[in-house]
């Protein structure tokens, strides 16, 4: 009954995550932060990773979140997915949500369960009319049940589907248009796609509705390749940006202004300095956004 | 569409869904197989990081093989993967190769109750004190009842679970695993006291005791079946080790016979 006056109630309006770098916060990074005390605009957390009861993850995230902005960015609620949204995890996330007030929160454009099954990865969706009103039922019922706006970020994907009939950008043009949620720009995504799939990636973010860009993410990626031989860039997380992608942030900043910009981490984790070295690497490129681009979102 | 999709992934051998293409006509099978490595390995890793000293057991190479025929028979079911691994003691209790090694299925139940205490529900344990006033008041200590933390949980062993998974945080694994008769019975007490979850080896009477308190027996029926299991049995002590564990919640009195 509870969660369900979480969806119904008023719905306040949440402060924004401030346009400067945040880091994805890491258990091993716990003490330090509290420790140290970095200068950082926000910290981002998977949301599964705190659907437990009590313990640890809980007992840090409560004093980090006192201390910082925070974004609860979702990886398991299977929005591409074919089959119906889980209630039971969309009210898992609605007592996360209430009970942290995170400034931002997101999810993927992918599917992750199927028939029970949860596979644990950020699968593929074919971009054709069936997938996209599925698509925007799904977010529809996610912000009116959470109450929110919600940032829908864009994939990075080893293959396309033969059924596709809309481009990557025009779909997400239409899911953005249709249920008003926002946009996650990940770059790293959009460099990972782009060689994947033999795209020009400064094109593609130029055909996105970066009107409505709230966050952006950066990450490193790991290269191998396809059956000819061709590059396939793997979405790893396991690396430091790659200046590609910093190059193409930087080609995104002009566009939609300075924004909210996490650098994820999610392997290889190292010391917690190296990943705020490269969050100030990002805040000086948003501090060096023109002023035109900032009152252009503003 | 995701049901062929979500097939492939899981199968045994390397297979391909229909209707994939690129846009540099490359086969999509070897696009495909990211997917398939990102989930077995993303899943595979995840056994890995809840079950370590049952890697440590059979080693790296053996573990993962193992982990990899579980993880394509039984994916999980839900997104929250902190508690992925239930069910994986009873497929190693039940994987021919892991035969050998009769203890592996009950350290690996060893392991997923340390992971179940570590993201288990907060809750303040009780002061010694109050221990103490409880125990100067002779009429009302057997009638007394004692909530036990939600991370707590016992485990009995034909096998040497707690000496065996101990050796393993040890700093010379190898030395103190020397040590370990695995065939010698031994019982598991697994709580959390703040953060960290602790393993306690119990003797039969206070493993007798926890379980029975476990049940909501009182504490006067929780030390008479103790003293059954075993005439050593020692009270006094076995409080202090609850206490010490922060194993205890709360203490309830009724007078009154509850049912």
């Amino acid at each position: 009954m509870t969660v369900h006056a979480i969806g119904a109630g008023p719905v306040p309006q949440p402060r924004s995550l401030p346009a400067r770098a945040g880091i994805g916060l890491k258990p091993e990074h716990f003490r330090e932060i509290l420790d140290t005390a970095p200068d950082l605009g926000f910290f981002e957390v998977h949301a599964e990773n705190y659907m437990v009861d009590g313990g640890s993850f809980h007992h840090y995230l409560t004093r980090i979140r006192e201390r910082y902005p925070l974004s609860i960015h979702g990886v398991g609620l299977s929005i591409g997915g074919e089959g119906p949204l889980d209630q039971a995890h969309l009210d898992r996330l609605a007592v996360l949500l209430a009970r942290y007030e995170p400034e931002s929160f997101s999810e993927h454009l992918a599917w992750s369960s199927h028939g029970g099954s949860f596979l644990n990865d950020l699968l593929p969706v074919p971009y054709d009319a069936a997938t996209l009103a599925r698509v925007c039922d799904h977010i529809d019922r996610v912000q009116e049940y959470l109450g929110r706006r919600m940032l829908l970020e864009n994939p990075a994907t080893y293959v396309e589907f033969a059924a596709s009939t809309l481009s990557e950008a025009e779909f997400i043009g239409e899911v953005v248009r249709r249920t008003g949620c926002g946009l996650l720009l990940d770059v790293n995504n959009v460099h990972v796609s782009c060689i994947n799939h033999g795209r020009d990636a400064r094109r593609f973010i130029g055909a996105l509705p970066l009107d409505a860009v709230g966050q952006i993410h950066l990450a490193g990626f790991a290269v191998d390749c396809d059956a000819t031989g061709a590059p396939l860039l793997i979405d790893s997380h396991g690396t430091p940006v790659a200046e590609a992608v910093w190059q193409l942030y930087a080609f995104a900043l002009d566009r939609v202004g300075a924004i909210p910009t996490l650098i994820e981490r999610d392997n290889d984790i190292p010391p917690l300095p190296v990943l705020l070295a490269e969050a100030r690497h990002a805040e000086r490129m948003l501090e060096r956004v023109p002023a035109e681009a900032e009152s252009a979102v503003a | 569409m995701n049901a062929d999709f979500a097939a492939a992934l899981l199968a045994a051998a390397p297979a391909c869904p229909p209707g994939l293409v690129s846009w540099n006509g490359s086969d999509p099978a070897a696009r495909f197989a990211v997917y398939r490595n990102n989930v077995i390995v993303g899943l595979v890793d995840a056994l890995a990081d809840s079950f370590p000293v049952s890697q440590a057991l059979v080693g790296e190479e053996f573990f993962r093989a193992m982990a990899r025929e579980f993880v394509c028979a039984s994916p999980p079911c839900s997104p929250v993967m902190a508690l992925y691994g239930e069910g994986y003691p009873e497929f190693i209790e039940t994987f021919p190769p892991a035969t050998g090694l009769p203890y592996l299925a009950d350290v690996a139940r060893l392991e997923l109750l340390r992971v179940q205490a570590w993201h288990a529900a907060d809750a303040d344990a009780i002061k010694e004190a109050d221990v103490a006033t409880l125990v100067a008041d002779p009429e009302s200590l057997p009638e007394a009842r004692f909530t036990l933390h939600p991370s707590l949980s016992l485990l009995a062993s034909r096998h040497a679970i707690v000496s065996l998974w101990a050796a393993h945080q040890a700093e010379s694994a190898a030395t103190a695993l020397a040590a370990v008769d695995p065939a010698l019975a031994e019982t598991a007490l697994v709580c959390r006291k703040g953060l960290e979850v602790e393993i306690y080896r119990l003797a039969a009477g206070p493993a007798a005791f926890i379980a029975l308190l476990q049940q909501a027996a009182s504490f006067g029926e929780a030390v008479a079946g103790a003293f059954a299991a075993d005439a050593q049995f020692d009270p006094p002590a076995t409080l202090a080790l609850l206490l010490r564990a922060g194993a205890i919640t709360g203490i309830t009195i009724s007078r009154s016979a509850e049912s």
